[in-house]
């Protein structure tokens, strides 16, 4: 039995175009394609977002409600923090500037966990460094403790004196437009994780 | 080696040839390309009951402590809750009903709070992928027989 020359040739060109596609991949190293969806830790079913009524950093009440028709990005943490807080705030208002007009459709709200130092003015003064609209909440310990348990977050202090530091939940909370927790991103995602995350839920 | 001896081998042997050609293509294929999984979701229940069996103080194993993944091949934790009440698991809690779906992107080891758990944590090991050559090799190969 003889391979005609013809088909002898086609079997080199396909073994080679093989070995060609398996070495073109390596050389682009591509990384797994992302699942489809969002990037975010997601809920499901959702369930609507726990609500709250705490003092805001423009001097008005803040409630969920007040924002329900834009996409809520959810935050804890306070304005002493070396290192966490500010690097989540940079992000979050990288991906607002990234939205560009969608912008208007997304609310962050940082939740101090350190009312003792963290009053409203200090609140607006310090989340303005980062975008004018994030909005900052306070209250009463107890309240503040509340709503950190209805997210499952936690905040413990460290240390003595005034120098101390709280170690917090770090991750955001997304909620959509209806009010309904969808997803939760944790701490270190770049900011065009959540603008994809941020037109997934303005568009789902 | 010269072009003639070649032509010679080819000339003698035409089918030994092919399909060392083909094979050469198939294995470098293999062995090169990158492997991904079409279903990459890793499911763990916690089943109904487990807050209260605890609380009567039975030791309830759920599921393992450390659960391990594979980026590009099981990189999807997704924890549901049947239980009847909230699981706290890292940094939220999963309603009764709900599930939580967690994609991992980097390889590393992550420690959450889990209340599913005994101890109240667990750690998920994400490893990288099956590595170009000899590892992705045996990797598809495990799943052409049904290891993988």
């Amino acid at each position: 039995m003889r391979a005609s020359p013809g088909l002898l040739k086609l079997v080199t060109v396909l073994s080679f175009a093989l070995l060609l596609a398996g070495a073109t991949w390596l050389l682009i190293g591509r990384a797994p394609a992302r699942p489809e969806g969002m990037i975010a830790g997601t809920f499901s079913p959702p369930q609507m977002a726990s609500d709250f009524s705490l003092r805001g950093s423009d001097g008005s009440e803040v409630t969920l409600a007040r924002y329900r028709g834009k996409v809520v990005l959810l935050a804890f943490g306070f304005t002493y923090c070396a290192a966490v807080c500010p690097t989540t705030l940079a992000t979050l208002a990288q991906a607002r500037a990234g939205l560009g007009k969608t912008a208007a459709s997304v609310q962050v709200i940082f939740v101090t966990v350190d009312p003792a130092r963290d009053d409203a003015a200090h609140l607006r003064d310090y989340l303005a460094a980062f975008d004018r609209s994030f909005i900052g909440a306070t209250d009463a310990p107890d309240r503040l403790a509340t709503v950190r348990t209805n997210y499952g977050v936690k905040a413990v202090k460290q240390g003595s004196g005034s120098n101390y530091a709280i170690a917090h939940t770090s991750s955001i909370f997304l909620i959509d437009r209806d009010g309904k927790l969808r997803a939760l991103m944790p701490f270190g995602h770049p900011a065009q994780d959540f603008v994809h995350d941020i037109q997934y839920l303005l568009a789902h | 080696m010269r072009l003639s001896w070649w032509k010679n081998v080819v000339r003698r042997h035409p089918i030994a040839t092919t399909f060392s050609l083909l094979a050469i293509g198939v294995l470098g294929w293999a062995t090169l390309a990158p492997v991904e999984a079409t279903k990459r979701d890793a499911v763990y229940e916690i089943p109904r009951g487990t807050s209260a069996r605890r609380m009567a103080g039975a030791k309830a194993e759920i599921f393992p402590q450390t659960i391990r993944l594979r980026l590009g091949l099981r990189d999807i934790l997704v924890l549901k809750n049947a239980d009847a009440v909230p699981h706290i698991f890292g940094p939220t809690l999963i309603m009764p009903g709900q599930s939580f779906r967690l994609p991992f992107t980097t390889a590393s080891t992550y420690s959450f709070e889990c209340s599913a758990h005994p101890n109240g944590g667990l750690s998920v090991v994400v490893e990288p992928g099956p590595a170009p050559g000899w590892e992705r090799l045996a990797w598809r190969w495990r799943r052409l027989t049904g290891g993988a």
